[in-house]
């Protein structure tokens, strides 16, 4: 009924919302999909190094994405393609980045979830995840001093980053400097084979906000939809000068920590519990329900999906590796100054 | 007018401060209080809003510098010891030295290393980490053993697209004086023959220096004239003027107030031992601090790292060859 209500006379607020929603859901199906691809591409051995799949963290990581702002900064984690799409990141990136290419964002120095582009917003992490959010705030803090005002700054980190002396210091120096930073930490309940118990004993990482002196919400991360409220809410409160965001996001993930990994450490108990939710399903039906999405659009938007990986693949396959011979061996910019040839 | 090192180091940074709106200092105790050395006194006042009082956070302090770097600025670091950095060394060495390579955006990020000994310091106020960083590709590490170098080196620093490993001596703050800053200066990379001699070369950096220099002044009342090669940068290496000055004198010495495993001294008797073994008609000789902690009392501290005696005894038994 209250469907009908809604396309007779669909209010602006309430078609954003709709929209919202709707790109969000493309995001995360397409980062789905995306994953899937690279999962058997790692299986069928074309990939050089690791696999790390955001199964179970699309709904968070595309609400991120989408409540950020061109210009906005986004530093993701290992499991936000969904995120990374959202905020700009081609799936041609992705896939030149896992599959080695010479025309990819790394050029092949760096591979699979190491890609970003800096002049873009968006970080290139490095495995020390707690590292980037310090990062983020040295961006915000730029601004700052030059006096550009109104853009946010995005970090996500899991649950083990949370033990990390980065973490404390970064998010302890956004809270200082009242940094326009919204620090999201998906909690999966593992850190790669560690459970949360073993990671930290407070009853919920949110907990920790009171002793930084920063805001904090807690989101079921199966709920796309309550992400993309909590992430709206954060980052537009981030946007209006109220200092640093922590949203604490609840969760399981639904692979290993890497493709590499089987997980058979994970409690069958959670996965049976509402944390175990596959988000995709949740979403799917959320819009189902509400009529915003119907089983045809939905079978359009896969085909279109799949075309568009399939496309990105075959031409990213095509593209050529990176050549040691006319690699110039420089990590210095001040080219002069470089050693790195020196045997 | 005369200036110490610590006054150049200060004066650096408050023309870099000036001439350039990009630049803004991030550290422990840098502002109103003018920092642990007063190397930033005034300059919060001076530069309102650019000098900037961090908590006690070094991997923050650092990631915060890459972060404002790759967005267009040039932030000086002040560690308030060089032993307080290895707490941002995963900063340092994994984010600022992987940036420019990984993305082909430049980090120039400014880390200055109050370093080595002064009688006192004890185990964690003293190291010398030079070494440590320049093994880490990516960074460019500076040594200056001169009041004049502190000032140039530290502006190139600055203007230099890369991180800089700044490592300032503590024991050369107060110590040295020049009449007057310079207006021009050697470039960085280029290494300075301190003092100009035939029988043998000494190759050091930073405060060993004027020792080496004070045992040269010693040999050369007893006959043998010892040429001192300033090293200035030990990344890069000016293996150049290294091998150069070999080629006139034929001995080298290396000498180091860092720990003895490997390090600036063993790189250099490497790349010597590659590139002029023809050159050498002796070993060539290294000499370093202990391989221990460095030592509180000042009996102790005073034999734990090189010193004039001891780098003009090691240049005798090599001359003796």
């Amino acid at each position: 009924m209250l469907q009908t209500a809604l396309e007779t006379k669909p209010s602006q607020e309430t078609k954003s919302v709709r929209d919202i929603h709707l790109s969000a859901f493309r995001f995360m199906l397409l980062a789905r999909l995306l994953d899937d691809k690279l999962a058997a591409l790692y299986r069928t051995g074309k990939i050089h190094g690791g696999v790390y799949l955001g199964r179970g963290q699309e709904g968070l990581s595309a609400a991120v994405g989408v409540s950020l702002q061109k210009g906005d900064v986004f530093a993701p984690l290992i499991r936000d393609a969904a995120g990374r799409l959202a905020f700009g990141e081609t799936v041609l990136d992705s896939l030149r980045t896992f599959l080695g290419s010479a025309h990819g964002p790394m050029r092949g120095r760096d591979g699979n979830v190491h890609r970003g582009n800096p002049s873009e917003g968006l970080l290139p992490m490095i495995s020390h995840l707690g590292a980037m959010i310090s990062v983020v705030n040295g961006i915000l803090l730029a601004r700052r001093l030059q006096k550009k005002l109104g853009t946010v700054g995005a970090a996500c980190i899991g649950d083990g980053a949370t033990s990390t002396g980065s973490f404390h210091e970064a998010i302890n120096q956004a809270a200082v400097e009242k940094l326009p930073l919204v620090l999201v930490i998906a909690d999966n309940q593992y850190a790669y084979s560690t459970p949360t118990s073993r990671q930290f004993a407070c009853d919920s990482l949110a907990d920790r906000a009171i002793g930084y002196g920063v805001a904090v919400q807690t989101v079921d991360g199966t709920d796309f939809s309550a992400c993309l409220k909590v992430l709206g809410e954060a980052v537009s409160r981030a946007r209006r000068g109220s200092g640093p965001q922590l949203v604490v996001a609840n969760f399981l993930r639904l692979c290993g920590h890497g493709e590499h990994d089987v997980p058979d450490y994970v409690d069958p108990e959670l996965k049976n519990s509402p944390l175990g939710r596959d988000c995709l399903e949740v979403a799917q039906e959320f819009l189902l329900k509400k009529r915003w999405l119907d089983d045809s659009q939905l079978a359009a938007m896969k085909e279109e999906f799949h075309h568009e990986i399939e496309t990105a693949v075959a031409r990213v396959q095509r593209e050529p590796a990176p050549d040691p011979f006319i690699e110039e061996w420089c990590a210095v910019a001040s080219e002069h100054l470089n050693e790195g040839n020196i045997a | 007018m005369s200036l110490t090192y610590l006054e150049a180091i200060r004066e650096a940074q408050a023309r870099a401060l000036r001439d350039d709106p990009r630049v803004f200092i991030y550290g422990q105790d840098v502002g109103a209080f003018g920092g642990a050395f007063k190397a930033t006194k005034n300059l919060a006042v001076e530069f309102p809003g650019r000098v900037l009082d961090s908590p006690i956070s070094e991997d923050a302090m650092v990631g915060m510098a890459v972060g404002a770097a790759i967005e267009g600025m040039r932030p000086i670091i002040e560690m308030q010891f060089a032993d307080f950095s290895l707490v941002g060394f995963n900063q340092i060495v994994n984010q600022a030295g992987t940036m420019y390579w990984r993305t082909n955006v430049p980090c120039p990020i400014t880390v200055r290393l109050p370093f080595g000994g002064v009688s006192g310091s004890g185990p964690f106020h003293s190291q010398c980490l030079e070494g440590l960083y320049a093994y880490y590709p990516g960074l460019i590490v500076l040594t200056p053993a001169t009041v004049e170098d502190a000032y140039s080196m530290l502006l190139e620093a600055v203007a230099l697209d890369d991180p800089v490993i700044f490592c300032e001596h503590r024991f050369l703050y107060y110590h040295l004086k020049a009449e007057k800053l310079p207006d021009e200066a050697l470039p960085i990379g280029k290494a300075r023959i301190a003092r100009e001699g035939r029988d043998l070369t000494i190759v050091t950096y930073s405060a060993m220096v004027h020792e080496a220099i004070e045992a040269a002044n010693e040999l050369s009342s007893e006959g043998w004239e010892i040429e001192v090669v300033d090293l200035r940068s030990v990344k890069p290496l000016d293996t150049d003027t290294i091998v150069a000055s070999v080629a006139r004198t034929g001995k080298l010495l290396c000498v180091g107030e860092a720990w003895p495993w490997g390090g600036v001294t063993a790189e250099i008797v490497s790349r010597v031992a590659a590139e002029g073994f023809g050159l050498l008609d002796a070993p060539p000789q290294r000499l370093n601090a202990k391989d221990t902690p460095v030592p509180y009392h000042p009996n102790l501290w005073a034999a734990h790292r090189p010193t004039a005696r001891s780098v003009a005894a090691a240049a005798r038994n090599l001359l003796r060859q």
